[in-house]
């Protein structure tokens, strides 16, 4: 027998535009973060989605647009399993059309001039997420990517 | 970008008095930083109680002034919040790292050290 529809059930969906400056990031993650899907998630979900979100839009600020500030658009919708997240952007194309691999350079054999300060970002992207996508297509960088729920996240 | 600088006869704190360090503050924090350890002891110890939320950006720009400061000179971090201690953990940059529990902990460490 068919159910009725549930209205708490319906899944959450967040969408926003805005400059990609970093105080515009800074700002408008603080947005997201206060309302549904992403408030609904537990504290350490929370921080992570905030770091992830982050760098995303840091990276379409400093890459996409290195001469401009240019529209980001960011789509956060709820699933059963975590956030699902897509970031559009009309900026530059990602390198060979591929994403970072974010390999990290750090450890504790390195000598204090060869650490590094940058190329952080892809790895924290890369280890806090699922399902991680990109495609450059008529002029737009497309990203999407699950934030994963607490409870099925990998023991990093 | 506010920092609380106090100087001791072995260590010299700074308190990050912001809730975060991140790609709209992080020169700025780079900036004040290198201004508040100019002279003083050879031991720093950077505070981030306060600090809730810490990217990529602020992470190099903690990197940068431990770089700064020269091999005769030393970064200590304490009182990190979960969030930031997760982003040390997820780079392994919490092996560059003397990480402390709290502020009092690394003063004391440094006044024997």
């Amino acid at each position: 027998m068919p159910q009725p529809p549930d209205p708490d059930a319906r899944p959450a969906h967040l969408h926003l535009s805005f400059a990609a400056s970093p105080v515009a990031v800074r700002d408008n993650l603080v947005r997201m973060l206060a309302v549904p899907p992403l408030s609904g998630l537990s504290a350490e979900a929370r921080g992570d989605a905030e770091l992830v979100l982050a760098e995303v839009l840091n990276n379409v600020a400093e890459h996409a647009y290195p001469d401009r500030v240019g529209p980001v658009s960011v789509m956060l919708c709820r699933v059963k399993d975590g956030v699902v997240c897509r970031v559009v952007d009309q900026g530059a194309a990602m390198p060979g059309h591929r994403l970072p691999e974010g390999e990290l350079t750090a450890g504790p054999s390195l000598a204090l001039d060869d650490l590094p300060e940058g190329g952080f970002g892809w790895h924290l992207i890369r280890s806090l997420t699922r399902d991680l996508v990109y495609v450059r297509d008529v002029g737009e960088n497309r990203l999407s990517f699950r934030l994963p729920d607490a409870e099925h996240c990998l023991d990093l | 970008m506010q920092l609380q600088t106090q100087t001791r006869p072995k260590v010299i704190s700074v308190q990050v008095l912001e809730d975060r360090i991140d790609a709209a503050t992080a020169i700025q924090f780079k900036e004040k930083m290198r201004d508040a350890t100019k002279d003083g002891p050879a031991r720093v110890v950077l505070d981030l109680a306060r600090v809730q939320f810490l990217d990529s950006s602020g992470l190099g720009a903690i990197v940068a002034v431990k770089k700064l400061l020269g091999p005769d000179r030393a970064l200590e971090l304490s009182s990190l919040t979960p969030t930031v201690e997760k982003v040390f953990r997820l780079t392994r940059m919490d092996s560059i790292f003397t990480i402390h529990p709290s502020l009092e902990v690394a003063v004391k460490h440094a006044a024997t050290a």
